[in-house]
């Protein structure tokens, strides 16, 4: 019996936090409305964006700062890889799919990829990074890409210390790892029986940091901030900057694509617009992607 | 009479909807399963129908090269990783396991067994990332210590799976030992057997059967896991060429490569064809645990 009471207890308990919670958000919503009236245009309704990890940091802020601008818009994002972002947004379950590669890349069927429009958001420069123990500060190219495909296997072959080379790869379908091989190996093929594959940029951090004579490629949103710990290499004696990218030295680098099906609603115009904006390009820069405005 | 008869009826009403509810209940379970099946069988199917692959080709060759031209979708290695993974696993815990078992029966004091019991629930319930990441903190630099490389290896692999699975293999062979009879012990104590001789002559043969359930559930565990291998095993494309060398399982490629692939192109479609190995090979031992599990009883 008393349990009974108690869980009865809980129940209501639960009931009015819940109904004080709506009520709030209610307010809330009235209440960002009244703060906003100067602004011309304004957004409801809700978006979804799904995919790229890459890009799953930026959009969260983004979303954060546009939902924040008008309140009366909720969007959600969630990560799962580029290909879940193609797949939602083919589908219809997300407005926006985001991806590292544009959607004709990954889609096979091409009346399906006429649907689907690709939107350029942000660059995103990658770097090549080795463990501490190497005391390499430049490579070239050729020399990446002969460490890769397997031929250079010794550290003391490119100016380093007599070490073996240990490579960490990312996974064949990874994006990161698409753009390595368009920009940077070519037509030169990964050897994949070489070395180990870490499925995440995170992970690949945490490889490369604790293996001696270990090499991979990461973001460069990885390399900010606090992750600075990890030893980034020049290539062909370019830092990855966005001078360097503009002016075509450093060429590790990549597009990241928001992806809408058919003629986008307006608020997920306005969304993909903010993202790309003046407005938003310093927080962009902050968090170490490249913004559209530099980029054009 | 007339409050008699409303009793009986809601009393009736009661058990009848309770019933209605519990079988429902189980069709819902069957059904669940068998659309799964299904779906996974459709979805597993159209790299031969749809992608044209041959099967040959798929469990065959070790030719894994999605992102070639041509592509080639031979998963032997993953076939082999998988399978050496988890026995390699077995081997170590299922001697282990048993000798547990043997010891929280017949020889720790109750006190002790007390103790154990709750230590190796919790082992079982500790999720697979925690497994994973301790094994890529603790025993990746170990064995690049001791065996060179980069650490990341097939023994690693078998280390943290044989952690994990132990526990599950202890407390079906420790139930299994306690459900033989005291009589059996009892009646070798009386024709003068040793503790020992009365354990390994009569109580393990005895319990065989329940041991046999214990390591297959522990093998089919192993087979299905996927987190803590990945981060262990260094997932590379290739056989391995000794326990330090670096593989890849199925589990580990699915779970690197399916969020990445596109539905519908024949990447994903061999994807979905490994899910399918996957199913096949846990439906085979399920069949061994029916076999060998229910036979006799004590």
């Amino acid at each position: 019996m008393w349990s009974k009471r108690v869980k009865l207890g809980l129940a209501a308990l639960l009931m009015t936090g819940v109904l004080a919670g709506c009520g709030q958000t209610e307010n809330n919503n009235a209440g960002g409305n009244e703060e906003t009236p100067k602004k011309e245009e304004t957004y409801s309704g809700t978006i979804a964006l799904a995919g790229s990890t890459a890009l799953q940091p930026l959009a969260e802020e983004a979303a954060n700062a546009f939902m924040e601008k008008y309140p009366d818009v909720s969007i959600t994002v969630q990560g799962g890889g580029s290909g879940t972002g193609v797949n939602q947004v083919a589908a219809g379950a997300v407005q926006i799919g985001n991806s590292d590669v544009p959607a004709a890349e990954k889609l096979d069927d091409k009346s399906k990829a006429s649907e689907l429009v690709d939107h350029k958001v942000a660059g995103i420069a990658f770097a090549i990074v080795v463990n501490d123990d190497v005391n390499v500060d430049n490579l070239t190219t050729k020399q990446i890409q002969d460490i890769f495909n397997g031929k250079i296997k010794n550290w003391k072959e490119v100016g380093g210390p007599d070490e073996a080379i240990h490579v960490i790869n990312r996974p064949a379908s990874s994006g990161t790892r698409a753009a390595f091989e368009k920009t940077i190996m070519k037509d030169v093929k990964i050897n994949d029986s070489i070395g180990t594959v870490q499925d995440s940029n995170g992970a690949v951090e945490q490889a490369i940091s604790s293996t001696p004579g270990a090499v991979s490629y990461v973001a460069m949103s990885y390399l900010i901030g606090e992750k600075k710990n990890l030893k980034t290499v020049k290539i062909d004696g370019a830092e990855p900057t966005v001078e360097n990218i503009r002016t075509e030295k450093y060429p590790f680098w990549s597009y990241e694509y928001m992806i809408t099906k058919g003629e986008a609603k307006e608020e997920v115009r306005a969304f993909i617009d903010f993202v790309k904006s003046e407005e938003f390009a310093p927080t962009v820069k902050k968090m170490g992607y490249i913004p559209m405005t530099e980029l054009e | 009479m007339q409050q008699m008869h409303t009793k009986r009826r809601n009393r009736w009403l009661e058990e009848y909807i309770g019933r209605t509810f519990a079988v429902i209940c189980g069709w819902l379970i069957v059904l669940i399963t068998v659309t799964m099946i299904i779906f996974l069988a459709v979805k597993g199917i159209q790299s031969f129908t749809d992608s044209g692959l041959s099967l040959s080709d798929m469990l065959l060759s070790a030719q894994w090269d999605p992102n070639g031209t041509p592509p080639k979708y031979g998963a032997l290695i993953f076939i082999v990783g998988s399978m050496l993974v988890s026995l390699g696993a077995l081997l170590i815990s299922a001697p282990i396991a048993l000798a547990l078992a043997i010891f929280m029966n017949f020889i720790a004091p109750k006190w002790f067994v007390s103790l154990l019991k709750p230590v190796l629930e919790l082992l079982v319930g500790i999720p697979s990332v925690v497994y994973g990441w301790l094994g890529v903190t603790i025993l990746v630099p170990l064995m690049r210590e001791w065996f060179g490389g980069s650490g990341f290896s097939l023994l690693a692999g078998i280390i943290v799976l044989s952690m994990m699975i132990l526990p599950t293999i202890t407390s079906i062979a420790a139930d299994a030992l306690a459900n033989v009879p005291m009589a059996y012990m009892e009646a070798s104590y009386g024709l003068g057997s040793t503790r020992w001789q009365a354990i390994s002559r009569v109580i393990v043969p005895a319990a065989k059967a329940g041991i046999a359930t214990g390591v297959v559930f522990g093998l089919a565990r192993a087979f299905g896991e996927a987190l803590a291998v990945q981060m262990v095993i260094g997932n590379t494309i290739k056989l391995p060429s000794g326990l330090d060398s670096p593989t890849a399982t199925l589990t580990s490629v699915l779970t690197m490569d399916m969020a990445n692939t596109i539905n519908g192109t024949p990447w994903n479609n061999a994807l979905w064809t490994l899910a399918l190995i996957l199913l096949l090979i846990s439906f085979f031992f399920i069949a061994v645990i029916r076999l060998v599990g229910p036979r006799k009883e004590g």
